[in-house]
C-alpha cells in the first residue's frame, strides 16, 4: 500500500491504443502499471503481481468484465474501478452488483482516473484501540477488521469505508451526496447508484436479513443511517 | 357535429316539404273532385226527383190555387213534413200542412224567408234554381221550380212556385269522411316520409360521420385509421379514396420516421465508434499538455492544440451520445430528495462560479430531482450567461407547492426576438461568427431534454430591462415509477 505515491495498477483493457494511452498516463502519475488485454491474463497476473488496484474494461473478448469482476471480488478485497462506455447504464448497474467499487466513463481524463484510484486506495484509519460493538457486529477501527458473530467478514475497501463512515456516527442520517463526497470523493454530483449498490452488497455481508436491515437502514427520501441496533 | 346536424336538418326538411306538397296536391285535389261529384250527384238526383213528383200533379185543377191547394202541391213534392213550400202570388202553402206534424215540434224547415230573392226571381222567370244553405246547423239543398203551363204553341209560366229542401247531411258525412281520410292519408304518408328521410339521412350521414372521425384520427397521428367500405355508391368511393390516401400517408410517414431513426442511429453509432480512439487520445492529451512547455516550438504549440482539441472533441462526442440517449428513450432519472439551494451552490462551487454569480436562494426548498441532470442544466445556463451575457449574472429560486422555478439571468442586451424560439435547437448558434470552441452547440438542447425528462420545462425570454432570462421549471415531486429509492 503506497499512499499518495506509487501503487501497483493492473489494467485490463482490450483496445491496444486505449491500453497504451492509459498505461502512459498512469505511469506518468507515478504508478507501476501492468497492462493486459484479456480477463484471463488479468486473473493470472493477480496472483503473481499482487496489484493494489484493478482497472477493468467491461467489454472484453473471451471472459467479460463482469465475470472478471466477480472472480476478483470472490478471491479478495482488491479495489476495482470499471471502465464503462458513456450511457451504458445497465453496464454500470451490473458492474456495481458484480462488486466494483467505482467506475469511470470512457473517454476518461487521466486526472479523473487518478483521483478515483487515490480515493479507493485511501483508508480511514483512526487510532482507536477500543473495539466497537454493535449487536453481533464488532468493528476494529485501527485494525480495519469487522467480525460478525466473531467471524471475520471479508469486505471490499469501499464497503468497509462506507461501514466505517456510517457507524462513526450511529443514528445520524447521511445523504447519498454526503456519502459520495466522503467515501467515494466524487463531489456533490456523483452517481448515487454507487451508494445504493454498495449498501446492497454491504447488507448482504453483515445483515441477518438484507430485506429487513438492522445495521444499515434506509431513511426514505434522505439517505442511510447506522442503527439503532 | 354541427355540420352533419345541419345536413340532417336540411335533408329532413326537404323530404317533409316534398311529402306535404305531394300529399296536399293529391289528397286535396281528389277531395275537391270527389266533393263536387258527390254534391253534383245529390243535386241532380234531387232535381230529377222533384220533377218526377211534380209531373204527377198535372193537370192542375186550379190555375190560381189557394193555400190548401198549395199545401197539396207542397206535400206532393216531398215526403218530409215542412220540407217544401209552394207559393202563388201572395199565397203560401201553410207552414204546417194538415195531418203533418214535425215529430220534434220544431218549426218547418222551409219557408219563403229562407229563400233568397235572387232564387225567387229565377224561379218566377220559369227556371229551375238551387242553392245550398245551412239551416240550424244542417246543410240543405233548396231547389226551386215553377210549374209551367204547356200549350200547343207555347209554354207559359203558371205563377206557381214550388220550393223543396233536401238535407245534405249524408253527403256532408261522406265528404267529412273523405276529408278525414285525406288528412289521415296525408299524415300517415308524412310520418312515413319522415321515417324514410331519417333512414336515408342515417345512411348518408353515418359514412360521413365515420369519415370525419377517421380523418380526425388520422390528423392526430393514428396512421392506421381505415374505414370499412360498404356498398358501391359514391360514399363508398369516397371511403375507398380515403383508405388509399391514408395508406399512402402511412407509408410516407413510416418512411420519414425510418429515415429519421436511421439518421439518429447513425449519429449514435458514429459517436460510439469515436469513443474508443478518443479514449486513447484523451488518455495521452494530459501527457502532451504537461510536456508542451518542454517541447521546442512549433511542437509545443502543436501539442497544446492537440490536447485542447481532444478535450473539445470529447465534449462534443459526449454530448452527441447524451442526446442520442434522449432520442432513443433510454435516458432515465435517478431521483433524490435534495435541498435545491444546496444543489445550486454545489454547481457553482464545483465550477468556481460562486463569486461571479449573485444568488437568491430561499432555504429549505426540497424537491425530488436527478441532481446530476439539474447540475447539467444549471451549468449550461450559468456558463452561457457568464460567457455571452454581461454581469451581473443571477440565479433566483422560487417555489410553490408543486413546482420550483430557477431563473438564470444576465444583464446584457438579451437575445434577438427572432432567435428566441430557436435557441434550444441542436447546433443552433445565435452568432455564426462565434468561436466554435465555446461549446458543442448541443448544450441548450440537452438542457431542455433534461428538463422535460423531469416533466418540467426550460424557457427563455428577455427581461423588460434587458438581459436574457432562462427559466427552469421542475415539479417538486417528479414522476417516479419505482416509488423512490428503497
Amino acid at each position: 500500500m503506497k499512499l499518495g505515491g506509487m501503487s501497483r495498477v493492473l489494467l485490463i483493457e482490450d483496445d491496444p491504443a486505449v491500453r497504451e494511452g492509459l498505461e502512459l498516463a498512469l505511469t506518468r502519475h507515478g504508478h507501476r502499471v501492468r497492462a493486459v488485454e484479456s480477463g484471463e491474463q488479468g486473473l493470472d497476473r493477480l496472483r503473481t503481481d499482487l496489484p493494489d488496484v484493478v482497472i477493468l474494461d467491461l467489454m472484453l473478448p473471451g471472459m467479460d468484465g463482469f465475470e472478471v469482476c466477480r472472480r476478483i471480488r470472490a478471491s479478495g478485497e482488491l479495489p476495482i474501478i470499471m471502465l464503462t462506455a458513456r450511457g451504458d447504464d445497465l453496464d454500470v448497474v451490473a458492474g456495481l452488483e458484480a462488486g466494483a467499487d467505482d467506475y469511470v466513463v470512457k473517454p476518461v481524463q487521466p486526472r479523473v482516473l487518478e483521483a478515483r484510484i487515490r480515493a479507493v486506495l485511501r483508508r480511514i484509519g483512526r487510532d482507536q484501540a477500543e473495539l466497537e460493538r454493535h449487536g453481533d457486529l464488532t468493528i476494529d477501527r485501527a485494525g480495519l477488521v469487522v467480525t460478525r458473530h466473531d467471524v471475520p467478514v471479508s469486505l471490499a475497501p469501499t464497503e468497509l469505508r462506507l461501514l466505517l463512515e456510517l457507524s462513526g456516527t450511529p443514528g445520524r442520517v447521511h445523504s447519498r451526496q454526503q456519502l459520495l463526497e466522503s467515501v467515494w470523493e466524487h463531489g456533490y454530483f456523483g452517481d448515487s447508484r454507487l451508494v445504493d449498490a454498495c449498501v446492497q452488497r454491504l447488507r448482504a455481508k453483515i445483515e441477518d436479513d438484507s430485506a429487513a436491515p438492522v445495521y444499515v437502514q434506509t431513511v426514505r427520501g434522505f439517505g442511510y443511517r447506522f442503527g439503532p441496533v | 357535429m354541427a355540420p352533419s346536424l345541419g345536413l340532417r336538418v336540411r335533408l329532413l326538411s326537404a323530404f317533409a316539404l316534398l311529402c306535404v306538397v305531394t300529399a296536399a296536391a293529391v289528397s286535396g285535389g281528389s277531395y275537391v273532385l270527389a266533393r263536387n261529384a258527390i254534391l253534383q250527384r245529390a243535386q241532380d238526383a234531387a232535381v230529377q226527383a222533384m220533377k218526377d213528383r211534380l209531373e204527377t200533379l198535372f193537370p192542375l185543377r186550379n190555375p190560381a190555387p189557394g193555400p190548401d191547394e198549395l199545401a197539396v202541391i207542397a206535400a206532393a213534392v216531398t215526403d218530409r213534413c215542412g220540407f217544401a213550400v209552394a207559393a202563388y202570388r201572395e199565397a203560401r202553402s201553410p207552414h204546417v200542412p194538415l195531418g203533418c206534424r214535425r215529430p220534434d215540434g220544431n218549426p218547418p224547415i222551409l219557408d219563403t224567408g229562407v229563400i233568397s230573392a235572387e232564387m225567387r226571381r229565377v224561379v218566377a222567370g220559369g227556371g229551375i234554381a238551387w242553392q245550398r244553405v245551412v239551416w240550424r246547423g244542417e246543410p240543405f239543398l233548396i231547389i226551386g221550380t215553377a210549374l209551367l203551363i204547356v200549350e200547343p204553341d207555347r209554354t207559359k209560366v203558371s205563377g206557381i212556385e214550388v220550393y223543396a229542401a233536401r238535407s245534405l247531411l249524408p253527403e256532408q258525412r261522406s265528404i267529412d269522411e273523405l276529408a278525414s281520410s285525406a288528412w289521415l292519408t296525408g299524415g300517415a304518408s308524412l310520418a312515413f316520409a319522415v321515417v324514410l328521410a331519417l333512414l336515408a339521412t342515417r345512411g348518408v350521414l353515418r359514412p360521413v360521420r365515420e369519415l370525419g372521425r377517421a380523418a380526425r384520427l388520422l390528423g392526430a397521428g393514428e396512421m392506421r385509421t381505415r374505414i370499412t367500405v360498404r356498398g358501391s355508391d359514391e360514399l363508398a368511393e369516397v371511403a375507398r379514396t380515403f383508405n388509399t390516401t391514408a395508406a399512402e400517408l402511412e407509408r410516407h410517414v413510416k418512411q420519414l420516421r425510418e429515415m429519421e431513426a436511421d439518421a439518429r442511429r447513425f449519429v449514435a453509432d458514429v459517436s460510439h465508434e469515436l469513443r474508443t480512439p478518443l479514449a486513447a487520445l484523451a488518455a495521452v492529451a494530459d501527457v502532451l499538455e504537461e510536456e508542451a512547455a518542454r517541447l521546442p516550438e512549433p511542437a509545443g504549440r502543436a501539442a497544446r492544440l492537440v490536447s485542447q482539441e481532444t478535450l473539445n472533441l470529447t465534449g462534443l462526442v459526449n454530448d452527441l451520445i447524451e442526446i442520442s440517449r434522449f432520442d432513443s428513450g433510454v435516458a432515465a432519472l435517478a431521483l433524490n430528495e435534495v435541498d435545491v439551494a444546496e444543489l445550486v451552490r454545489a454547481t457553482l462551487r464545483a465550477r468556481g462560479w460562486s463569486e461571479a454569480v449573485r444568488t437568491e436562494l430561499p432555504a429549505t426548498v426540497t424537491a425530488r430531482l436527478d441532481p446530476r441532470r439539474v447540475d447539467v442544466i444549471l451549468a449550461n445556463l450559468v456558463g452561457n450567461a457568464l460567457r455571452h451575457g454581461e454581469p451581473p449574472v443571477s440565479v433566483r429560486l422560487r417555489a410553490d407547492q408543486h413546482w420550483i422555478a430557477l431563473e438564470v439571468r444576465d444583464h446584457g442586451p438579451g437575445l434577438a426576438e427572432a432567435v428566441l424560439p430557436q435557441v434550444f435547437d441542436r447546433f443552433y448558434k445565435a452568432d455564426t461568427a462565434r468561436a466554435r470552441s465555446e461549446g458543442s452547440g448541443l448544450g441548450l438542447a440537452i438542457a431542455r431534454e433534461n428538463a422535460r425528462l423531469h416533466r418540467g420545462d426550460l424557457t427563455v425570454t428577455n427581461a423588460p430591462d434587458g438581459g436574457a432570462v432562462f427559466t427552469l421549471r421542475l415539479p417538486r415531486l417528479a414522476h417516479d415509477p419505482d416509488g423512490g429509492p428503497g
